[in-house]
């Protein structure tokens, strides 16, 4: 609001101060508020610290299950997949080729799981308190990196096992963590939203997870995937971050940067129309939910 | 530089209800509203006036910097909406408002308290939630912490707190935070009654400190102590705005709408698990005329009808008179006024007369009950109906008493000696 005078109250105070809120009806699409997000940073990080500190309260192992059920998941991916169904891994020890690539796909669907359902879990605090919603979906995808940095020092300590020393491009590791964060939080941006307002989207997100992993060269590689249809395949954004954390973590095979560029910008698009679609829903959300 | 620091125009909230209402939440059901949509020579009107709730209804009113405001209103005449819109919780479907200052809003206690982490833990988390910086809880934490009573705990997980201890401490948190504009629901109504004063003095010193604070209670204790003005809510609409003590009697007349009568039966204040079996409440002048407002040292009836069982045996039907602040004035009863075997019969009406009205000008409300034995009430409904009473020239002196003068009233002589 403009300084304007006020005729019929007092001739004294002609300016009237900017408020420091308007509540109106409606909010047009492009105000994107993102100044609101960093002038809550500091909420953002303790929902984070929450979410992993409950996490692992009451657990004897607590972080300790980070290291233990992947090498569980490993184990039985690589007598299946490896000497059984003889799918190729480039070279690449099989164990070390399928944790390489299940640690972004782990973050990203266990945070698109646990975010979609992130904001109705927060009924309470969003019926009774305003912080921009977004916080929440942010902070639950956030909180999943750290279960992948301690990935991270396994997926090391295997390489030297089997006689890989990392390369120079493990100190890209910071920026594809960013790309995964990114790319989790684009889909789980329209997944909780939608969810708010229809809990079916729950049983959604287990089919579309499913599905979605065999769509991702999770358990083989993308060599095997026929030339014609990479760029189609590339579509997926998890196909990107995948080949960057494979050829970060091992060195093999340096990614292609097409298909990079692709992804990213592919999660761009999604992210931005989640964020916007995100935005829309929220104003709704305290009845609703 | 502006005095205002609320300013709401227009303020309207409308919520779908009933069977028309188009809000799903299984694709299940958007796909049978789809198809029976299909099989309809006409679409459903979008949502008529019927299916409508209109929460708030143009609600306009302005809270200046430093007040203490109060909003008062019955369940369901919009005013825990209307505190939802103003910290921005929900959305309004029309108006707009404009606040100016930093809020704080606490629409319950013990906002984001984590059962699992400690209260050392939770003290930052909801210090956090309600807005507050880390430092700032750092610096506080002391403070916090001692108010609450609770440091010996601190590093207990808050699921193992008594409620009591929980309470304390989530209303620590909240009572540190320090915002331009605090905004308030009943949360004040927690805990026990020294740290309800506790609590009550708390807010005192935030009003005193030129911060703004925006209520909502039922106690109207509490308004007439800490609120300089109040709004009246009904039905989604300002039924008064003005100071604090107009706006009690405002309320309190909107109770009854200004009648001297209220039908007992379904009534909401009828204590649970009793036999509902009064029916209805009347209070009259001494020509029998039903009133709502009495004056001073004027005649005072009561009339009240009941039904219960034949086989049922009544002791006794009485009323106790109570403040406006919620302060017991005093109680008269039939068990009073006869002599035993003390009975009354199982059903009919009970006229209770008082000559002589001796209580201050204010308003008042009157509990009803049917008592088995001393100790078994049959039937009680509380705040039953509520009458005000209005100065009058009791001493024929030209001194006309008003509600400074306490709540009794001396009807007595004095004399000077020399």
């Amino acid at each position: 609001m403009s300084a304007e005078t006020s005729p019929n109250r007092t001739s004294i105070s002609t300016q009237v101060a900017q408020p420091t809120v308007v509540i109106e009806a409606h909010r047009s699409w492009w105000e994107l508020e993102l100044y609101e997000l960093w002038k809550y940073r500091e909420l953002i990080l303790t929902i984070c610290w929450r979410d992993i500190k409950t996490r692992y309260t009451q657990s004897m192992i607590g972080v300790g299950w980070l290291l233990i059920s992947p090498l569980f998941t490993i184990a039985v991916m690589t007598v299946i997949f490896s000497y059984w169904a003889k799918i190729p891994s480039d070279g690449v020890p099989y164990p070390l080729f399928v944790y390489s690539a299940m640690l972004p796909w782990g973050y990203f669907s266990k945070s698109l799981e646990r975010s979609s359902t992130s904001v109705a879990n927060e009924s309470s605090l969003i019926t009774k308190v305003y912080f921009p919603r977004v916080i929440i979906p942010i902070a639950s995808n956030l909180g999943g990196l750290v279960d992948c940095v301690v990935g991270f020092v396994l997926v090391i300590a295997m390489g030297l096992w089997f006689g890989i020393t990392p390369t120079w491009g493990i100190l890209t590791l910071p920026l594809l963590l960013g790309l995964a964060f990114a790319t989790a939080l684009a889909i789980s941006l329209w997944f909780t939203a939608i969810h708010v307002r229809y809990h079916d989207i729950a049983a959604v997100t287990g089919i579309l997870v499913q599905v979605w992993m065999y769509a991702s060269p999770v358990i083989y590689p993308l060599s095997m995937v026929p030339e014609q249809w990479r760029v189609v395949y590339s579509l997926n954004p998890m196909v990107g971050v995948i080949e960057g954390f494979r050829w970060a973590l091992l060195g093999k095979a340096s990614p292609d940067l097409l298909l990079m560029t692709i992804s990213m910008v592919i999660v761009f698009v999604i992210l931005a129309g989640g964020y916007l679609f995100f935005k829309k829903m929220e104003r709704t959300f305290a009845d609703v939910i | 530089m502006s005095d205002i620091a609320i300013k709401a125009e227009h303020l309207s909230k409308r919520y779908v209800i009933g069977a028309n209402r188009q809000r799903f939440h299984t694709i299940g059901e958007i796909i049978a509203h789809k198809l029976s949509g299909v099989f309809m020579t006409q679409s459903t009107p979008a949502a008529s006036d019927a299916t409508l709730l209109k929460a708030l209804d143009d609600v306009s009113f302005e809270v200046k910097k430093g007040e203490a405001f109060a909003i008062v209103g019955h369940n369901g005449s919009g005013k825990s909406t209307l505190l939802k819109i103003l910290s921005r919780v929900t959305t309004p479907s029309a108006g707009r408002a404009q606040i100016y200052g930093r809020v704080g809003s606490l629409l319950e206690v013990g906002t984001g308290f984590h059962p699992e982490l400690t209260g050392r833990e939770n003290v930052y988390l909801s210090g956090a939630i309600l807005g507050m910086r880390k430092a700032e809880i750092t610096a506080k934490f002391d403070e916090i912490v001692d108010f609450s009573g609770v440091e010996r705990f601190l590093d207990t997980p808050v699921k193992r707190y008594s409620s009591g201890m929980y309470v304390r401490l989530a209303f620590a948190v909240a009572a540190h935070l320090e915002p331009e504009i605090l905004i308030v629901d009943e949360v004040l109504a927690v805990g026990d009654a020294a740290f309800q004063t506790k609590c009550l003095s708390k807010m005192g010193d935030v009003a005193k400190r030129g911060q703004t604070v925006l209520l909502v209670t039922h106690n109207l204790g509490f308004i007439s102590n800490l609120a300089e003005r109040a709004m009246v809510l009904q039905r989604g609409q300002v039924k008064f705005v003005g100071n604090s003590s107009a706006a009690i009697s405002a309320y309190l007349r909107s109770i009854e709408d200004n009648k001297g009568s209220c039908d007992l039966r379904g009534h909401a204040n009828r204590e649970p698990g009793l036999t509902p079996s009064m029916t209805s409440v009347r209070l009259t002048d001494k020509d029998g005329l039903e009133k709502q407002s009495f004056s001073v040292g004027g005649e005072w009836r009561l009339e009240l009808e009941y039904a219960s069982k034949s086989d049922v045996r009544l002791m006794s039907a009485g009323i106790f008179i109570s403040s406006a602040a919620g302060l017991g004035v005093g109680s008269f009863d039939t068990f009073m006024c006869f002599p035993p075997p003390h009975r009354i019969p199982s059903s009919g009406m009970i006229r209770l007369y008082i000559p002589e009205l001796l209580l201050c000008p204010g308003e008042y409300f009157v509990s009803v009950g049917l008592m088995l034995d001393q100790h078994h009430a049959y039937d009680l409904v509380r705040r039953a109906i509520s009458f005000s009473v209005e100065t009058s020239d009791l001493y024929g002196t030209g001194h006309m008493l008003s509600s400074d003068h306490g709540l009794c009233v001396f009807k007595g002589t004095a004399e000077i000696l020399t």
